[in-house]
């Protein structure tokens, strides 16, 4: 290793209460907490922080169109390097990358990811809220149900080109809750089966209500620093081997194409050269789970198999407890939390897997983890690539 | 009539919208490629050049991928569910998002073919829809 490699060295998320924050909660103190443990874990301290990076949605349109500087004044911080670009839920996947870039270069030493979310106490994910102006005039006024209707609209040509199942998109999400039984920060943990999936109402076909992510609150923060700050510091740190990234549109008309998640492939195959790994050497995989559909567009276009072969590949239970494929092993998305914006827990979940902490979860053995991240409507992915020396 | 939301018409839309008042799907055709492009836009997707002429395309196309909305993305549609969005693809080869009009939703398909329907929502604004052409 060398002296500026990044590193994560700390990681945490906010405790929920069936998906909601604790009273007495906003979206800034719940990232100032999610901060301090992050850093206590790391044995740093907020003012060793140095590299600000935040996406959310809160305080539109001022002061969250600003995030960074919103967020340096709560602190009290005066960051030499800040990211608060938001590509969707795929932002944190994208920070780790941007963060690591930073501290490679010298422009901080103490890199700090950050998100929180109060959607479910505020009830903010109005989907008939959304504007009409720009491309969004070329959607909403159709009444297309954003964002969930894209990824039907992608949900129902891979079916077509490819014959998936309803039944093979339900076992993403009964793979899901089968790693939420294990885990008792997850909001739902009952069980699930195929059948029980398949009974839920259809709300945009060919998508039902447990094809769907759940409606959350959430936060959480990941500290990076150098692998040399961090041998002066306890605790596991973890290697960013690879990252990459990579956008294309806003309305899913102009999705280059929509049985083929693009990005996905594009951010993961940078990833992979970076790391000089393929999708062979990774352990445990934490995909993002908006919906069943991302999923299987995901697995396809990050190589873990080929084209159009996705429902086929989760079809066995691979990605359940126990199977050959270890995937989304908090309960993801659709099981865990989804406050809006997931893409943080792919990386506090992957490290935590990595450190061995994940207790009756744990995926033993895990030393390479990747965390792939979709934006929007299918419209951005970010993957990073994790591993434990 | 509409409760509705309405496109928030601006310089690069205007001569789209227009268009479609007077029962033409206009579209962008690049000065430099001659492709078309959807939404319109300032410089052209493709080579990346700016300066459109716009034409009018045919009307008719291919229903590429589509969802039936069991619940209504906004209020104002929550007396038309279950209703069509889909994306089209028109002969001239740009997609387009729109509704396709049907009373029996469960029979629409991928590649179907459609064809334009003006529908006159307010005095200002008309709103391409399609419909399979059998
Ligand atoms: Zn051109």
């Amino acid at each position: 290793m060398g002296a500026r490699d990044p590193v994560i060295v700390g990681v945490a998320d906010t405790a929920l209460v069936e998906g909601k924050m604790a009273a007495g909660t906003t979206p800034l103190s719940m990232q100032a907490h999610a901060a301090k443990a992050a850093l206590d874990e790391a044995g740093l301290r907020v003012a060793d922080v140095d590299g600000l990076l935040v996406a959310g949605a809160w305080g539109q349109p001022r002061p969250g169109n600003m995030m960074p500087i919103a967020l340096a004044e709560y602190f009290g911080i005066r960051p030499s390097f800040a990211d608060g670009t938001n590509i969707g839920g795929s932002s944190f996947e994208m920070f780790v990358g941007h963060a690591a870039m930073a501290l490679r270069q010298g422009m901080c030493e103490v890199a700090l990811i950050l998100y929180g979310s109060d959607q479910r106490s505020a009830r903010a994910r109005t989907l008939g809220g959304r504007p009409t102006y720009y491309s969004l005039q070329y959607e909403v006024p159709w009444g297309q149900p954003t964002p969930l209707g894209s990824y039907a609209m992608a949900a129902q040509r891979h079916m077509h080109l490819y014959g998936t199942r309803p039944e093979q998109l339900a076992e993403v999400a009964v793979s899901a809750r089968e790693w939420a039984r294990l885990n008792p920060a997850a909001m739902m943990r009952d069980e699930m089966g195929i059948d029980d999936v398949l009974a839920t109402a259809m709300i945009a076909d060919p998508l039902r209500r447990a094809d769907c992510c759940l409606v959350t609150d959430g936060g959480g923060a990941i500290v990076m620093t150098t692998a040399e700050r961090a041998a002066d510091l306890d605790g596991t740190a973890i290697d960013v081997l690879g990252f990459g990234e990579s956008m294309s549109h806003i309305t899913i008309g102009a999705m280059p194409d929509v049985a083929w998640h693009t990005t996905a492939a594009e951010a993961g195959a940078r990833a992979f050269a970076m790391a000089g790994l393929t999708p062979g050497d990774i352990d445990v995989a934490e995909i993002y789970d908006s919906f069943t559909i991302t999923v299987l567009m995901s697995l396809e276009a990050l190589g873990f198999c080929g084209r159009g072969e996705s429902g086929a590949f989760v079809a066995d239970g691979r990605t359940r407890p126990g199977g050959a494929f270890p995937m989304n092993t908090n309960g993801g998305g659709l099981s865990f939390a989804h406050p809006g914006m997931y893409g943080i827990f792919l990386v506090t979940e992957a490290v935590r897997q990595l450190r061995g902490e994940a207790g009756p979860r744990q995926v033993p053995g895990a030393r390479v983890a990747l965390a792939h991240g979709t934006g929007g409507t299918l419209s951005s992915g970010a993957t990073c690539i994790l591993a434990r020396r | 009539m509409s409760d509705k939301p309405l496109p928030t018409i601006d310089p690069d839309s205007a001569p789209f919208w227009a268009a479609c008042g007077e029962g033409r799907l206009d579209l962008p055709h690049c000065r430099a490629c001659a492709r078309p492009h959807f939404p319109p836009r300032a410089l052209c997707p493709h080579c990346h050049e700016v300066g459109c002429d716009w034409r009018a395309a045919a009307g008719t196309g291919t229903i590429h991928t589509f969802t039936v909305a069991r619940r209504p993305a906004h209020p104002g549609f929550k007396d038309e569910v279950p209703y069509v969005v889909a994306l089209i693809d028109l002969d001239e080869g740009v997609r387009m998002m729109s509704n396709i009009v049907t009373d029996d939703p469960d029979a629409v398909a991928i590649g179907q073919r459609v064809e334009v329907v003006f529908d006159k929502v307010t005095d200002d604004l008309t709103m391409p829809k399609f419909q399979r052409i059998d």
